[in-house]
Order: C-alpha cells, then structure tokens, then sequence
C-alpha cells in the first residue's frame, strides 16, 4: 500500500489544489504541505526498509486489464527507493521557490507541479509495462503547459520541440511493450522473461535516449532547459532525465541481455562522444542555464557508460550519479534562477564580483559546483570514479574519455562559477541587489547538505542498493539470487 | 392467408422505443403550443434512455443471440452493446441540442431525427442480410441529411446536407450494387448463408461484390480515400448533429463492418484484412497530415475522426478476436471524446455567433476554466495519452495487429500518432499559451447552459471512466465480440 500513498499523495494533492477555491498563496502552501508530507512518508519508508531481502517492497497488485494480462502493480526496490526520495526532494525545493518567486495562475501551476511529481514517482514505481508507459507519458502532460504557459520568451518553439521528440521515441516504445507483454504472456515486470529481440530493445533505448537525453536525441534540451521557468529546469535535469536512466537500468538492460552485449560498443561511442560534446559545448555557453543544460547532457552520457558497463561498480556507480547530479544540478539551476532574478540576465559576459556582499550566494554556488566538477571527497567524485572503475573491464579506453569528460567539466564549471562571483562587478551587477533571502536558501541549501552528507558517507546509498550485488541482481532481473 | 412470420416483440423493443419516441416528439410538435422544446428533449431522452435500458436487458437475458424478423435482423450482444452506445450518444446529442440557436418549429424536428436515426443505427448493426443492412443503411443516412440541414438560414447548412445526400446516395447505390452482386454469385441473402455457399460460386462477382460493398461501408465510416464530405459536412452540420455525426455513425458502420465480413466472407479473409490494412493507412495518413493545417476545429475534429477511423479499421483488419474486442472497446471513449469535444465547440460557437476557429479558441482556457480544461483532457485523450480511454484503446489495437503478426501498420500507427500530437497539442496551445481574445464575447458572460455541462460532463466520466475502470468493460465486449467467426 505504501507505494501507492507515495504516487497518489501527490495527484490527489493535485486534484485538491484544482478543484478547491484557493486564494492567492494559499494553492502554493497547500502543494508544499503536500509535498513536504510526501517526504515524511519517504522518510518512514527509508527507515523502515528491509534492505537485506531481495526483491520488491511494499508491493501492490490489482487488476486493471485482464484479458491481457496487465495489472496495476507498484513497489519500490531498495535502488528505485532513492530514485523516489531524489524526486520528492527536488520537487520540495522547486515549490518553495515558485512560491517564493510567486508564479500567476497559481492554482493551475502548483497542482501541475504536483501531477508531475506524482507521474515521476509513478515511472520509479511501477512494476508493470503498460503503468510505467502511462506513468512515463502522463510526465509529459504538466511538463508541456509548464514550460508553455511559464516559460521563457521562445517557449513555444521549445515545447514543440520537446513534446514531438519525446512522444516520437515513446510510440515506438508503445510498439515494443506490446510485443514484449504479449511474447510473454504478461506485463508484469517481475515475471517477465528475457528477450534476443534488438528491434525491441532499440524500442526501448531510443525512447529512453530522448529521454536522458543521450548524444545524439538531445535536439530538444537546450531550447526547453532554457525556456523552462527555473525551478522547472531544476525538475526536469534533475528528475525527469533520471527516468529514462532508470528506464535503461529497470528494462533495457535487465531484459534484453543479448542485444546490449551486441549494442555495446555502439552505445558507449554514443554516450563518449556525448560526454566530450556536452562538456566542450558546456564551455562554450555565454549563459548559466546553458553551462548547467549541457552539462546535464554530459553527465546523463556518464550515467549510461556506467549503466551499460553492466559491472557492479559501474551500475553502483551510476545509481549513486544518478542522484548526486539530480541533486547538484537542481541545486545550480535554483541559484542560476536566484542570479537571474537579481540581475535579469544570465549572460555569464553581463555578471561578475557577485561574491562580495552576498556571502551565502556565493558559498551555495561554490559548494554546489565544486561538487559538480567531481572535487575529490565529493560525492560525485566517488560516483564518478565508480563509473570509471566500472568501465574499465570493458576496455580501459572508455575510462580515458570519461576522465577527459572529468577534466572538461572543471574547466567549464570553474569558468562558470568565476564568471559569476569573481573578477570586476559585471555590468548587470549592482551593490543593491541582495544576498540570497531565506526562504531560497530554505529551497537550496537543504539540497546542498544532502550532498555533503553523501559525500562523507556514499555507502549510504551504495551499500543500500541492489541488495549489494548490482551485476548479479540486474542479470537476475531484480528477482535476487 | 399469408404465413407471417412470428414476431419477437421483446427482442424489438429498443427500436419501438425508438420509434414511439419519435412519434410523440412529432405529435407534441402539432398539439403543443408553447414547451415544444422542452417537451421533444424530455420524450427524446426518455425513449433514449429506455432504448438503452432494453438493450442492456436484452445483453443480459440471452447469451446466444436469435435471429429475429425471419433472421432479417440478428438480437445477439454485439447489436445490444452497440445499441447502447449508440443509444448513449444520441441521449448526449439531445442535452448539446437543447439550447442550440434554430427556429422554433424545427425543434421538435431535430429531436425526432436524433431519434430515428438512433433507430436506424440499431437496425443497422444489427442487420443479418444484405436486405436489412441497406434498410437500416438508408433509414439513418435520410435522417441525417435532413438533420445536416436543420441549420437551414446558413448556407454552408444546406451545402452540408446537398453534399451529404448526394455523395450519400452515390455511395449506397454502390453498396446496393454490391449487394447485388454478391447475391448473384451466391444466390442468398443471409450473411451466414454468402459465408456457406461462397465455396462453390463465382469468385469474380463475389469478390467485385465484396469490393462495392467495403467501398460503401468505408465511406459511411469517413474512411480514407472516401472521406471526401466529411470535412464540408461536419463544418456545415448544426454543431449537435456534427457531434452525433461523428460518435454514432463511426460506431455503426464500424461494427457493422465487423460483422458483415466475418460472417459473410470468411473465406476471403486474405484479402479483405488486407484491404482494410491498406484503408486503415490510408486513413491515418491524410487524416493525420490534413489536420495540420486546418484553422477551423470542426474541420480539424472531422479530419481527426478519419484519423481515428484509420485506427478503428485496423482493428477490424487484425481479423482476430482481440482486433473485435479492441474495436469495440476503442469506440466507446472515442464517441464519449469526439461527442464532449463538439459540445465545447458548440458552447464556443454559440458564445462568439461565428465558426469556432482555432485563433478564436485563444485564451479560452482561462475564461472558461471547465470547459477549457475539459476541451485539453479530449485533446489529449484524442492523441492517446493517459488518461482516457483512448491511450488503452490504440494499445489494444496494437496488441491484436502484433497478434496477427502486422508490425508494419503498428509502426505506421505510432508515426502518424507522432504527427497527432501537433494539431491537437496545437487546440491547447491556442487555449492556453495564447493571450485572450481582444473582444471575444459580444454580450460578455455566456449563456449558462446547464445541460450541455451535463453531456460535457458525461463525456468526460465515460472517456477517463473506461481507462480505469477498463476491466469491468472488457468483460462485457468479451461477451458481445466472441461469437463472432473470426478468421484468425
């Protein structure tokens, strides 16, 4: 039952927000309670979590479609448990800062935030194809008005754009669930078998390419990471991108072992050249957001290498990235948003000194971006070096490209944050403008403590996850040992 | 004395429920002097819902089904259920209807033609032989052109219906003529008798019979390349009739289509299947791609139902029990979807007293809140994302062409769906990402219109209902769709 309080909490807080006459604030407060409830419940379900036993938790099967044997199952498994408290975070800290900036049409806004979080939740919960779909596809409805009715200037192109993209890849995936579900026999993503099929399984992996996205399906990213209201990019580069990792790590992977063995090298020259293009093009950005954008598609090329390594440190290690970079990169797209409010550019050649006089901006930047370039003792170092490490069996060339992405992404991050807070006040900068006010530290810094906590102590999710053998529990399909 | 045959009286009862409505509607319209309206929308429902109801009773009584009227015409649970829904689009037709601006004495006339051609759509799904089949043909086209022109002062009115008759009676004379040839070859009648002795007749004429008789089902389904009236008339009709239009007759000439070439031409099966294959693309094609540019949402709504036809009709071509159930399961949110989307547009049209166009849908969403959001979630239904019916309803239809092994046409389906989401996304686009309307309304708030709410509404319960509750549904298509002889 827990599983399904932890989908449904939002979407009836959702419906809760729409449908009751609320004034003003008031829609917002009511999403963050939701949302902070939502959390407790995650809470509750970490502490209580048996990470020893194999297998699904706090599973919930009912039938929906019995003819052809597709149910409404959810569970959680110890890995998809941080996918689903990394959501609830991100989502908590992009509602406090939409209730903090105060977004019009409020009652539509934050129960469309809710929707999506809900969906998301859904997607790491569900355990039979045809949910996952509705789940991974019901994303895709708050995430269009979102973006169209909150976003930038070009939004409509990014939308557009967005949209076609990502319903492109997942039709075809419709395609393959089908005749996976149906060679089976069954939906259900416990029970069902492996499969040789590479035409299924390029039904899979192109949708969750877009998805990431993956070089080269990422036509989308800029425009809509951009044109997005922030704290959406935040969701969306932080949360939205982890579903299609985990659509890779939940069916791509598990089910089609033949084909990835095939589709390998072709994958990982994909995300190589992904991880060097994002990285240099990161580099290139004259603006913040697009520094953060690219380098998400950078770092989401890392997480399929350490994904399709199919190692036990490879798959520890994307998981634990996984998180990491949902964290750090929210974090960077609410201070990109903070920046942006104060001096209405993101223009990296407009800013500059914004370090002095405002103290704890600058140290949330920092530590959040020092995290990002992978400092050693950070979090994403240690995620880094186990995708690395993980990698390296399968040809130590692939662990040369992914320190190089390493490397590049000091170089860009670095430039970035000096950009911002160092060097002369830049032309947009003025003395009045304010340090970081309470309640947007109350949306960052709670995200930036858990990646110091993670940090000092990764085994907190890494010896927490795939029931400590993430090789032999993906071959087993999650079922153990 | 002439041996009459016996009648089953019970068996008939959803079409004298039927018909009785419609004569007292007309009566009402000669005694009355005041209340005409209210009183024809009253004894329309009234004799919907009873139609309804005995056909639900009927589905319940006789699992086997009988063939009444000297087996003229079949009662078995395919006809209930498809009279049911059929009866339920009408009942939704008349609450759009009631408060549609059309001179005081044509009132009572468009309630009786709702309900004659309700009739006519249950006698036609219904309908065991050729004989019947064009009776029942016939006998809901009249009532539907003359409906088309009930809006008789506008011109495009009566261009609608011109166009529809015309077209409309091009089409039966070469399902007459099919008809005919197919009895020639055979030498029967009866769809279970062509089935039996197509054996040993001429397959020449058979199969040009067979081909007449597609051509003109295609047609009354608006599938492509026989689409051809349907924009003009969907724009041209009466906004109520349009919504009935394009949610009943899809039903009818749908299941009808099932029917008739299961039974009637199993050993033909190859090629009809193909056929319809090749229909089905061809309707996913032009209907997909010619929406794109339409500005005027009754004419992108009518291209969206050939589109939705081009998915219908792959269900039928699948030619096995799972393409039945999934066509029978898929019309039931799409006539709930394309009936509540024409009512938003009538509650448009009638606000604005012009064609609803989609630049006149701009901010729209966020002046009417209900209908706004009602109008997206049909939009979004309509494309096949959660969570409507629809989105189960392709997913069905992809599992019975997958079954029958048609890759192919599930690929084409997902293309073109991709191509979909551009228009309909573009009605939201409009309603929401687009600033309001500078002068929109002339008279400022609309006319409150309770009862239009009211279909709205239940479309809205029937299109997001049969995704949640999808279960419980199939069960009842099960028992309508399985007695039929498929030949996969």
């Amino acid at each position: 039952m827990l599983s399904s309080f932890l989908v449904f909490v939002p979407i009836v807080g959702a419906l809760l927000v729409w449908l009751l006459p609320w004034r003003g604030n008031q829609a917002g407060g009511i999403a963050l309670l939701v949302v902070l409830a939502e959390l407790a419940l995650w809470v509750g379900v970490v502490a209580n979590f048996d990470y020893a036993a194999p297998g699904l938790h706090y599973d919930t099967t009912a039938v929906w479609f019995e003819s052809l044997g597709v149910s409404y199952k959810v569970g959680l498994y110890d890995f998809s448990l941080w996918l689903v408290g990394l959501t609830v975070g991100v989502a908590a800290a992009a509602i406090t800062y939409g209730l903090w900036v105060g977004r019009e049409r409020p009652r539509a806004y934050f129960g469309l935030m809710l929707l999506l979080t809900g969906a998301t939740v859904g997607v790491f919960a569900a355990q039979d194809l045809l949910l996952f779909y509705v789940f991974f596809e019901l994303m895709l409805v708050p995430l269009y008005v979102l973006i169209g009715v909150w976003g930038g200037a070009r939004r409509s192109l990014a939308t557009i754009k967005f949209v076609i993209y990502t319903m492109a890849g997942s039709l075809l995936m419709l395609v393959a669930i089908v005749a996976l579900g149906l060679t089976s026999g069954t939906f259900d993503m416990t029970r069902i078998g492996t499969s040789s099929s590479l035409v299924m399984f390029l039904g899979f992996a192109i949708a969750f390419g877009v998805k990431a996205p993956v070089w080269p399906l990422h036509g989308w990213l800029p425009d809509a990471y951009r044109e997005a209201p922030p704290e959406l990019s935040a969701v969306l580069s932080g949360v939205i991108s982890k579903t299609a990792a985990y659509g890779f790590l939940r069916i791509a992977i598990p089910f089609f072992p033949e084909p990835v063995d095939d589709m390998r090298v072709t994958i990982l020259v994909l995300a190589s050249i992904g991880l060097v293009y994002g990285s240099l093009l990161a580099f290139r950005q004259p603006d913040f957001r697009g520094v953060v954008a690219y380098s998400s598609l950078a770092q989401m090329c890392l997480i399929t290498i350490g994904l399709f390594a199919v190692t036990d440190s490879g798959l520890n290690g994307a998981l634990f990235l996984m998180v990491t970079h949902g964290l750090v990169s929210a974090a960077l797209f609410l201070l990109a948003a903070c920046v942006e409010q104060r001096t209405g550019t993101g223009e990296l050649a407009q800013l500059g000194g914004m370090a002095k006089g405002r103290p704890v901006l600058a140290s949330m930047l920092i530590t959040a971006g020092v995290i990002a370039l992978a400092v050693p003792g950070s979090s994403a170092f240690a995620a880094e070096f186990l995708v690395l490490n993980g990698i390296f069996p399968r040809g130590w060339g692939w662990s040369v490209v992914g320190a190089i992405g390493i490397v590049l992404a000091a170089m860009y991050m670095l430039r970035a944050i000096s950009a911002t807070l160092h060097g002369d006040r830049g032309p947009a900068v003025r003395e009045l403008q304010r340090d970081l006010r309470p309640v947007e530290l109350g949306a960052i810094l709670p995200l930036v403590a858990v990646l110091l906590l993670l940090s000092f102590w990764p085994a907190g999710i890494t010896d927490h996850s795939f029931g400590g053998s993430p090789a032999a529990s993906v071959t087993s399909r999650f079922e153990g040992p | 004395m002439i041996d009459t045959p016996t009648v089953d009286w019970a068996a008939l009862s959803p079409y004298l429920a039927l018909l009785g409505g419609a004569s007292v509607v007309l009566l009402g319209a000669v005694l009355l002097k005041r209340g005409r309206n209210a009183f024809g929308a009253t004894v329309g429902a009234l004799s919907l819902l009873g139609a309804g109801a005995a056909a639900i009773v009927l589905y319940t009584l006789d699992e086997e089904g009988t063939g009444i009227l000297a087996d003229a015409v079949r009662r078995d649970r395919l006809g209930d259920l498809s009279q049911v829904i059929v009866a339920a689009v009408g009942l939704l037709a008349v609450l759009v209807a009631y408060r549609e601006p059309s001179r005081e004495e044509r009132r009572s006339e468009q309630y009786a033609l709702i309900l004659s051609a309700v009739g006519g759509m249950a006698f036609f799904v219904a309908a065991n032989d050729l004989i019947s089949l064009f009776l029942g043909l016939e006998w809901f086209s009249i009532s539907l052109y003359v409906l088309c022109a009930l809006g008789a002062e506008r011109t495009t009115s009566l261009e609608a219906s011109l166009k529809y008759l015309v077209i409309g009676g091009f089409s039966s004379a070469i399902l007459l003529f099919g008809g005919a040839l197919a009895f020639g070859a055979t030498g029967e009648v009866g769809f279970a008798e062509i089935g039996a002795a197509a054996q040993s007749a001429d397959r020449l004429l058979l199969v040009a019979g067979l081909a007449m008789l597609l051509v003109g089902l295609a047609f009354k389904a608006s599938a492509a390349p026989f689409h051809m009236w349907t924009p003009d008339v969907y724009e041209g009709a009466p906004t109520p009739v349009t919504a009935f239009m394009a949610a009943a007759t899809k039903v009818a000439a749908l299941v009808l289509t099932l029917r008739f070439l299961t039974v009637a031409f199993p050993g033909e099966a190859e090629l009809w299947t193909i056929t319809l294959g090749v229909v089905a693309t061809a309707s996913l094609a032009w209907g997909n791609l010619a929406a794109l540019v339409q500005q005027n949402v009754k004419r992108l709504l009518a291209y969206s139902s050939i589109s939705h036809a081009g998915f219908l009709l792959a269900a039928v071509a699948a030619g096995n029990e799972l393409g039945g159930e999934a066509l029978l399961y898929y019309l039931i949110p799409y006539a709930a979807l394309s009936i509540g989307s024409f009512a938003v547009v009538a509650a448009r049209e009638r606000e604005l007293a012009r064609p609803v166009t989609i630049d006149a849908l701009a901010g729209f969403g966020w002046e009417r809140p209900f209908h706004g959001a009602a109008m997206a979630v049909f939009m979004i239904g309509f494309i096949g994302l959660p969570p409507t019916g629809i989105f189960l309803g392709k997913f069905y239809a992809f599992s019975a062409l997958y079954d029958r092994g048609w890759i192919w046409l599930m690929v084409i389906g997902a293309v073109f769906t991709a191509v979909s989401i551009y228009y309909y996304l573009g009605v939201v686009r409009a309603m929401y990402l687009r600033p309001r309307l500078a002068a929109a309304a002339a008279g400022g708030s609309p006319p409150r219109d309770l009862l239009l709410d009211v279909a709205i509404v239940g479309a809205l319960v029937v299109g997001v209902g049969s995704f949640f509750a999808a279960d419980p549904l199939i069960d009842v298509i099960e028992g309508a769709v399985e007695l039929l002889p498929y030949p996969f």
